[in-house]
């Protein structure tokens, strides 16, 4: 039975293989496989899960596993395999649902796109790698489905980056905003990768095992978190504090946790439910999930302090907070989801860092759902923008004053009011957005996010808490203001005025989410909840605690605590009701109210820090005029040249020696030779007169002289 | 079963010759029956390749292992020069390697090569000989022979068939390596007068001058040179772009798929169990060579507009993961490395060296063969005259995708396997120096996505200049490819076959160069 394991991430791949090479003709077909092929995975998916979540206890100690042996190195063998345990069986519970929903809404979507077909297949392939991540009873193959995400996050953000003269679907800006921010996904989380495949053979090396069960075994920790080596710079480190490290990069490049967070915001240039994918369902969690993974590693070095953990609680803090205030000042409905993402990646990297293994497991699980319904609603906004736009150009009278700007139907100045156009999105949305804004007690996503503060309030983690508590109030605001800006009000431009709701495909995914973002978190109402607890004694916390208690960490169930909570709640409803009584509470322009008073400061949001200028300028283009310096050295300056003047000195030596040694000495005393044989030619011809008498004459001589000679 | 063992590697040696023979008894105006016979007279070889490959692995991979189907015949007695041949589990894949890429190169040719054809295959039939030769010499004095007799033909096919520098170019290529040549027969000649013989076996078990490092290194130096132009390392590969550049595309093929490997085996076949204390101590001095290869190498490649030469020098920066393999194992042989973590490392770091030998034979191989259609249609190798291909040009840029992901080490695709023992091994061993090499791995993304993805295949299809002349690919030209595609794709999720080969060959190499597993 546990070898049915093995289909959850190959049938995606397989109706991957038969789209490109047979299908790709028939559009429907084509969808059909991917979708048959992912509800087949997420029924599978979520019967192990289910197998697994109920009987946790046996599942934690002896997850269901499927293995083979792969292949040898050195003197060992190296076993693969897939497994699931309670943590798995979580993700699993998540991805092929949400994979699912995002595929149906695709229908809707990509409607009328000449390349229907190819998407699909892309979009199966994207439920391989993540499934197949998630999967992975060791790092070796987990990081082949978690590279095979990064090229298809790179196929699908750079999906519109190319076309035929005649394709009008896109413009050619759009064209190179897609090439360029593909480009960039692949390669800045190639550079977290790159740091993570380091980590990886020094894993293997120092434990001659890559399985999870055999790396994050106690006596392998314990080993690991003893053992010293020398580094430069930073002169000893234990073993277990960089190898955590090194991995941990691979997920601050692909979870887009700051300083490599710059990819996230640009892949939107994908289509929508791509975004949805990376955020919500794959990519971005799969960096968390790696850390959740591998969390014992972090978590190995007990006393004194532990440099990793405290990396990843700087890092994940550092970024919640950065992230939320850029989304302060974004305009584009997508760009400000893009960086709650990144904020709230960063929320739960900073629970990893201070230990709340369980909260983070959870937000992740939260955040997966509310940001999927977010990206797919803004998605139907987006939609029906567009539409709206094309309706109002037909019938337009005259170029529309949009204050100087230019149309585009992601961005929010131009909404407004369309909360009537399209009920359903507009609600799901909210929902989402409460979500997202972590409304006390009905939405999933304070349950998470309050799990997380609380946590740091009772480890006593300060910085962390008030941190990670003002990000929560900009992140409640900015949420707010998208909402407001969005949906409430009057319409602004004639494209909201003539948006309408969108087809059926795309909102029933949104009705199913919208559930999910609101319910979903009651599973983890902790127990000590006053009121609320006692009715759930939190079964999500329970079941991964368990799951923890079998990797040998000991978790403190967290006492419920009226402050943090109370902190957080305020919070929360500060932030939306800031919003409210900026953007909601009277009619709005095409300027953003905040503009003028922030002035400077709201340069430096609007503008993302410079960070992307800054990289263009510094290392970027240290790269390219490395590469030509370099090339220049080789092939016009100094390694070329060189073989080439050995090989001119080896010709002038070839053609001196002919000028000097060959013609002027040898050849000369061969010609002396010549010359002299000559001579003598010339000068003996004299004798060969041709006349018996003369030779006669000489032969009697001869005798002549001879008998004189031999008689004396 | 005895004549098999007797027999099957001196006719896969002989066989492309006996079949240039052939070639040269047709008259020249019958050049369809030339194809045929060509093609179908290097099918031989791959099939028998392909048996040995299965045979070795069956019946001597994990057991005795070792050199078999060694054949000895007294050849010069007053050299003491044998024709001694034998594979091992090192020569057996390469050799698959080789009659794979001729037999694809033949047909691909086939339809490509339109003046001069006789001459045309009887040479790559001869090359093929030689390269066999290179493969299966268990003689210093037959091993130098195959050698050279592998670089006169593509002198040629550089010179007649390339395009419009190739004068220049076939020049460069013929001397460059010539002059190291002459090193390495001088350096054959020293172990020669010190030992009396030219047999690898018996100079394996001599090792000479074990006791004599300054003695020892000249000779390592000597054979190193020749060896390290080959392969290129840097700094001497210099002559490998513009070989590559003009040679005629399955001389581009052949040249990276093949003829760079015979440096890298040269490595392993006579320098590492001959002379292995100089092997170990001049380690560090290949560790570093290999890894200035792989970063310079990739920087050029970011600085390329001619997609010939871009790929040339991605092989300059490829084949350094080879040399930074095979230096790390030989650092790991002097014993001295304290804080090796696990004494595999060494056998990793060469397995993945050798990996590298085959997959970038398949990859790169793939790549030319792609670059070639892509210029057969438009004439022009300038990667910025595009844009827009994956429109127009679907299948191409399908394949071309695959291809260039397996370059880049993508996981699941060939390239990953041998980037990943190399590090593997590589940063267990020569840690700061592994963690340097390993820039190369993002700058190697970077020239494949940015340089040649986003020039070629994205943006803006140029109708006005390419309109009809572009077309995707036609039958013969998947029919090349696909062998490649499904090899980069099969060892990509499974390299076991591969990796068994190789690991055995690194354990046993090392073990006889003294390494104590």
């Amino acid at each position: 039975m546990d070898t049915l394991l093995v289909l959850i991430p190959a049938l995606p791949f397989l109706a991957f293989i038969t789209i490109v090479l047979v299908t790709n003709h028939d559009k429907r077909l084509s969808a059909s496989l991917t979708i048959g092929a992912t509800a087949l995975s997420w029924l599978l998916g979520w019967y192990f899960a289910f197998r697994a979540l109920l009987h946790p206890e046996h599942y934690a100690e002896h997850p269901m596993a499927w293995t083979v042996p792969w292949f040898p190195g050195g003197h060992t063998v190296f076993v693969t395999g897939f497994q699931v345990d309670l943590l798995t069986a979580a993700m699993l519970f998540m991805v092929p649902f949400l994979c699912l929903l995002i595929f149906i809404y695709s229908l809707g979507y990509m409607e009328g796109d000449p390349r229907f077909s190819r998407f699909f297949a892309y979009l199966a392939l994207f439920a391989t790698g993540m499934l197949g991540f998630i999967l992975a009873d060791n790092m070796l193959l987990a990081f082949i489905f978690w590279e095979l995400m990064g090229v298809c996050s790179y196929l699908l953000i750079g999906f519109w980056s190319f076309r035929k003269p005649g394709e009008t679907h896109i413009d050619h800006a759009q064209v190179e905003r897609a090439r360029r921010a593909s480009l960039k996904a692949f390669i800045t989380t190639r550079v977290g990768d790159t740091v993570m495949l380091a980590g990886m053979v020094l894993l293997y090396a120092m434990t001659g095992s890559l399985r999870w069960s055999e790396v994050l075994a106690p006596h392998t920790l314990e080993r690991l978190a003893e053992q010293m080596t020398q580094m430069p710079v930073f002169g000893d480190v234990r073993w277990a504090t960089l190898l955590a490290i090194l991995v941990f990069w691979g997920a601050i490049g692909k979870s887009a946790q700051f300083p490599l967070h710059v990819w996230l915001p640009d892949a939107m240039e994908g289509p929508t439910p791509v975004s949805a994918l990376i955020h919500a369902a794959t990519m971005v969690s799969a960096g968390v999930y790696l850390i959740i993974r591998t969390f014992p590693l972090f978590h190995v070095v007990a006393h004194g302090h532990n440099g990793a953990m405290w990396f990843v609680a700087f890092i994940g803090t550092f970024t919640a907070l950065f992230a939320a205030t850029i989304g302060v000042a974004q305009f584009d409905i997508k760009r400000v989801l893009a960086y709650s993402t990144i904020s709230q990646l960063g929320y739960m990297f900073a629970a990893l860092g201070i230990g709340a293994y369980v909260a983070a497991a959870f937000h992740l699980l939260m955040h997966a759902f509310f940001k999927a319904l977010l990206f797919l609603g803004s998605g139907s906004v987006i939609h029906a923008m567009h539409h709206g736009h094309h309706v109002a150009h037909e019938h337009a009278h005259g170029e529309e004053d949009l204050g100087g700007l230019e149309f585009n139907p992601n961005d929010m100045r131009f909404m407004g009011g369309l909360m009537k156009k399209m009920p359903i999105t507009a609600w799901t949305f909210i929902a989402g957005g409460l979500s997202l804004a972590a409304f006390p007690i009905i939405t999933a996503g304070f349950w998470s996010k309050d799990e997380i503060l609380a946590e740091a309030w009772h480890n006593g983690h300060m910085w962390v808490f008030w941190t990670l508590a003002v990000a929560a109030f900009l992140t409640a605001f900015y949420t707010g203001r998208q909402i407001f800006m969005t949906f409430f009000g009057e319409p602004r431009t004639e494209a909201a005025r003539h948006a309408h709701e969108s087809p059926k495909t795309m909102t029933y995914p949104l009705i199913i989410l919208a559930v999910f973002a609101i319910a979903g978190g009651w599973v983890g109402i902790p127990e000590t909840f006053p009121g609320l607890g006692p009715l759930v004694k939190g079964w999500f916390q329970s079941v991964m605690e368990i799951q923890a208690e079998a990797l040998h960490i000991h978790m403190e169930p967290v006492p419920f605590n009226p402050v943090p909570a109370l902190i957080s709640m305020t919070m929360a409803l500060g932030g939306l009701l800031v919003a409210w009584l900026i953007y909601g509470t009277r009619p709005l322009g095409f300027e953003d109210p905040l503009e003028r008073p922030l002035n400077g400061l709201w340069q430096v949001l609007y503008h993302k820090y410079w960070i992307d200028e800054i990289y263009q300028g510094t290392i970027i283009a240290f790269a390219k005029w490395f590469a030509v310096f370099l090339y220049k050295v080789d092939d016009v300056w100094i390694i070329d040249p060189l073989v080439d003047k050995v090989g001119r000195f080896g010709r002038w030596l070839a053609f001196s020696t002919r000028r000097f040694v060959d013609e002027q000495i040898i050849d000369r005393l061969v010609n002396l030779t010549a010359w002299v044989s000559n001579v003598l030619g010339e000068w003996f011809r004299q004798i060969q007169t041709g006349q018996v008498q003369n030779y006669l004459l000489a032969i009697a001589l001869t005798v002549t002289v001879l008998l004189l000679l031999t008689v004396f | 079963m005895a004549f098999f063992e007797r027999w099957v590697l001196t006719i896969i040696l002989f066989w492309p010759l006996l079949a240039s023979l052939w070639v040269l008894l047709i008259p020249k105006e019958q050049e369809d029956r030339i194809r045929r016979v060509s093609i179908w007279m290097s099918v031989v070889p791959l099939v028998l390749a392909a048996v040995l490959f299965v045979d070795y692995g069956t019946r001597f991979l994990g057991g005795t292992g070792g050199i078999q189907y060694e054949v000895q015949v007294t050849w010069i007695p007053q050299l003491g020069a044998s024709y001694h041949i034998g594979a091992d589990a090192l020569s057996v894949p390469l050799i698959f390697l080789t009659a794979l890429l001729t037999t694809l190169s033949l047909y691909y040719s086939a339809r490509v090569i339109k003046h001069r054809v006789k001459e045309y295959f009887f040479l790559f039939l001869l090359l093929e000989t030689g390269m066999f030769g290179v493969f299966m010499a268990l003689d210093l004095v037959l091993f130098y022979v195959f050698w050279e007799v592998g670089l006169v033909p593509m002198f040629f096919l550089i010179g007649i068939w390339g395009h419009e520098n190739r004068m220049y170019a076939s020049l460069k290529f013929f001397l460059y390596t010539l002059v190291g040549s002459v090193a390495m027969l001088l350096a054959f000649l020293a172990l020669y007068f010190k030992t009396g013989t030219f047999d690898i076996v018996k100079l394996t078990e001599m090792r000479p001058f074990a006791d004599d490092i300054v003695r020892a290194s000249l000779v390592f130096f000597g054979i190193f040179l020749g060896l390290a132009i080959k392969v290129p390392s840097w700094p001497f590969h210099t002559w490998l772009p513009d070989a590559h550049t003009e040679a005629p595309t399955a001389g581009s093929v052949i040249l990276a798929g093949i003829l760079l490997k015979l440096g890298a085996y040269g490595f392993l076949r006579i320098l590492l169990p001959i002379l292995p204390s100089a092997f170990a101590y001049w380690g560090f001095l290949m560790v570093i060579l290999g890894v200035i290869s792989i970063v310079y190498g990739a920087f050029v490649c970011m600085a390329q507009t001619d997609l010939k030469r871009l790929i040339a020098y991605s092989s300059v920066s490829h084949m350094g993961y080879v040399m930074l393999g095979l230096g790390a194992a030989g650092v790991a042989l002097t014993g001295s490395v304290p804080w090796l973590a696990s004494k595999d490392s060494a056998a990793l770091a060469m397995d993945g060296a050798m990996l590298q030998m085959f997959n970038h034979g398949i990859i790169t191989g793939a790549l030319f063969f792609l670059v070639g259609i892509l210029y057969e249609r438009a004439h022009t190798r300038d990667l910025t005259a595009f844009g827009g291909l994956s429109a127009k040009l679907p299948y191409y840029y399908g394949i071309f995708m695959v291809a260039g992901f397996a370059s880049l080490g993508l996981p699941g695709l060939a390239g990953f396997w041998s980037e990943f023992f190399v590090f593997r091994g590589a940063f267990d061993i020569v840690r700061i120096w592994a963690a340097i090499g390993a820039i190369g791995v993002v700058v190697t993304a970077g020239y494949i996505l940015w340089r040649i993805v986003a020039n070629v295949f994205l943006g803006e299809f140029n109708e006005e200049r390419w309109g009809n002349k572009l077309w995707d690919m036609v039958g013969y030209e998947k029919a090349t490819l696909w062998p490649l595609i499904l090899i980069m794709f099969f060892l990509g999720l499974y390299p076991t076959p591969l990796v068994n080969f190789f690991n055995s060959a690194a354990v046993e190499l090392l073990t006889k160069a003294g390494f104590m597993f």
